[in-house]
């Protein structure tokens, strides 16, 4: 069997995927009956529901042909990676470090996400985006953020 | 005369130097966001949301609001200007926009859609004021049965009307459905689907979603795709007022383009979006005048009549969510999300209990529109400047203030993976072409159907008939149907595809 539109076929397998483990999961509570409908109730017949619209995409990707093959082509793993690695390490960093050693560092290693990285430049951005975010939302919008680290007991 | 009393109280609020100054806030940020390629309006009201804490309920929506029809605004310039639609809803405005540009027209172009969207957003505030309360008396007899219809209508709305494939759009809906599962079940109080997380047990954040589908998911989309070279007709941008007979052209096709805008607007599904489309395929439909530009080479109708249509959609997409709690798209979504933070249940209610909110911020979308003409008209060279700040400074403040913002939200580093978490969904579905908005909107509507549907069958003792007996409800059903049955036919499904393919 040959896949005749690349996308709908890892869309399909995804839809029917999620739907069966929703599906699944909706087993471990009540179901309840139509008069009284448990907590399962909804998520089952959804998951049930999706499960049938991917294996209907799934289908159709196996049978009706597309122009080209829709292939889904090559990931752009340098951003993806890069940008998705510096929100973690916002994430992590921002109660321990404080704002002000954070977002320099979310905004130079998601700098480095781009084509045309140069440190100086990332640099300035970090000061600029900073100072600019404290007056905005420390100084500003009064929101209860952290800006020095822990560490130094400020 | 209640329209009058109700208006005089809404300009009194929004007259206020208060909320003039939000109202003009929005504006800004609207235009600014709808200018900057890769930062829509749902990020942006995303992004914002954990900061209307500190603001009153007023002033925070109508901020809120000038984002949304601000955007509809600076989107335009942009497709004008480099062919690079800052909105989705410019799409079309970029074809002859940008050709008129290239002929040194692209004042008259920029005037067209600003006096356009203008005329547009004066009529469609008209309407929302007109038809909101008859529409909150239709509400009020809405029951569990009926609100869930409405929901199944409201979602089918949504992905007919949208571009590429139903079943995936369907399937989207279903995912963002299934998402808000994740929750402690209102009725029973079992915590689902929560891992023992505790921060899931109060379902996913839906701001963690937008950012990641949205805020992270473009972004990381935008920086894969190579840089192209772009031509800024910036030096050209002079002699901004159009010829007489542009203003014969342009003005029919803005009058067509704010009805047909007004009826799409109120639709579920609708929106901003479907306005522009509809409007350019109609244009292109009427009968030319001898010796008129055709279109694709700079016709100023190509213009007037989308950008008139995405504004009056934009306004009078406000109306189901007002009435009745509602959100018609992902905007208003967010705008749903807004008042329960600010501790407001929307729906029909709203209107008396909220009567400053409710006209106040029906007024301040005039306010505001008016507010934009002259932002954009005679300030049209600072935005454009703002186009020639490379993507490279762009990307990073984009991401640093959604950071924050998901930071704040509850004060928590929670919302932050998840949005990470996200983002890595969100560039798959770019990758699969799944549309993203659907997912959105069910996941709003999700618990709200669940607890409907829960409830109706309740009511009725498991008889799943209690759907169709009810007039009303049945009524909604069978337009859902209608939808799904006339869009699937073969003729209207080539004439869907050929409508959405013009953008591209």
């Amino acid at each position: 069997m040959k896949i005749k539109s690349q996308r709908d076929f890892w869309s399909g397998l995804m839809f029917i995927s999620v739907g069966i483990a929703f599906a699944w999961g909706a087993t471990n509570y009540s179901f309840g009956s139509s008069a009284r409908p448990g907590p399962g109730f909804f998520p089952l017949g959804l998951g049930v529901l999706m499960a049938l619209l991917g294996a209907t995409v799934l289908f159709k990707a196996l049978t009706i042909e597309v122009e080209g093959g829709a292939p889904v082509g090559a990931f752009a793993w340098k951003p993806l990676v890069t940008i998705l690695a510096a929100v973690v390490i916002f994430g992590f960093a921002l109660p321990r470090l404080g704002m002000a050693m954070t977002l320099p560092l979310l905004i130079v290693v998601a700098s480095l996400a781009g084509d045309e990285f140069r440190l100086r430049e990332a640099l300035i951005n970090s000061v600029v985006l900073t100072v600019g975010c404290w007056v905005i939302f420390i100084y500003g919008l009064k929101l209860t953020i952290p800006l020095w680290p822990v560490f130094l007991g400020l | 005369m209640d329209l009058i009393n109700n208006l005089a109280l809404g300009f009194g609020v929004a007259f206020t130097f208060q909320n003039l100054l939000y109202a003009f806030g929005g504006a800004i940020l609207g235009t600014l966001i709808g200018v900057l390629p890769g930062l829509g309006p749902v990020a942006t009201i995303a992004m914002l949301l954990p900061s209307i804490y500190a603001l009153e309920a007023t002033p925070a929506l109508i901020m809120l609001a000038g984002i949304y029809y601000g955007a509809q605004y600076g989107g335009s310039t942009t497709a004008i200007l480099i062919n690079v639609p800052g909105e989705s809803s410019s799409v079309v405005t970029a074809i002859d926009g940008y050709a008129m540009a290239r002929k040194g027209r692209a004042g008259p172009a920029l005037a067209a859609a600003g006096l356009g969207s203008f005329f547009a957003g004066c009529v469609g505030t008209i309407i929302i004021a007109a038809f909101a309360p008859p529409l909150t008396e239709v509400a009020f007899k809405f029951g569990p049965a009926e609100y869930f219809s409405l929901m199944v209508l409201g979602l089918v709305g949504a992905v007919v009307l949208a571009s590429g494939s139903l079943v995936k759009a369907i399937a989207m809906i279903l995912l963002g459905l299934l998402l808000g599962q994740i929750n402690t079940d209102v009725i029973s109080g079992v915590p689902r689907y929560s891992f023992d997380i505790p921060e899931l047990t109060d379902g996913i954040g839906f701001v963690a979603i937008a950012m990641g589908v949205f805020g992270f998911g473009e972004i990381i989309a935008n920086l894969g795709r190579p840089a192209e070279n772009r031509e800024v007709f910036t030096k050209d941008v002079k002699g901004l007022w159009p010829t007489r007979q542009d203003f014969k052209d342009a003005f029919p096709a803005v009058l067509r383009g704010t009805a047909l805008g007004s009826i799409l607007g109120v639709l579920p599904g609708g929106g901003a979006l479907l306005a522009s489309f509809a409007a350019y395929t109609v244009e292109k439909k009427m009968k030319f005048r001898p010796g008129e530009v055709p279109f694709g080479q700079g016709n100023i109708r190509g213009v007037a009549g989308p950008e008139s249509a995405n504004n009056a959609g934009a306004q009078t997409s406000f109306i189901p969510m007002l009435t009745l709690g509602i959100p018609p798209n992902a905007v208003m979504a967010l705008m749903v999300g807004a008042m329960t933070i600010k501790g407001i249940q929307p729906g029909p209610q709203v209107m008396t209990s909220n009567p400053e909110l409710f006209w106040g911020l029906i007024a301040s979308m005039w306010v505001g529109n008016a507010m934009l003409v002259i932002l954009n008209l005679p300030l049209i060279g600072i935005w454009i400047k703002l186009l020639t700040v490379p993507y490279r400074f762009l990307f990073p403040a984009i991401l640093s203030f959604c950071c924050i913002g998901l930071y704040s939200l509850n004060n928590n580093n929670f919302d932050v993976f998840m949005a990470a978490g996200f983002g890595l969904v969100g560039y798959v579905f770019y990758k699969l072409s799944c549309e993203p908005a659907p997912l959105l909107l069910g996941f709003i509507l999700g618990p709200m159907m669940e607890e409907n549907l829960r409830r109706a069958l309740l009511l009725s003792r498991g008889d799943w008939g209690t759907f169709m007996t009810r007039p009303l409800s049945a009524g909604l059903l069978i337009a859902a149907i209608l939808m799904i049955v006339v869009v699937s036919l073969p003729a209207i499904k080539n004439k869907r595809e050929e409508a959405f393919q013009d953008a591209d």
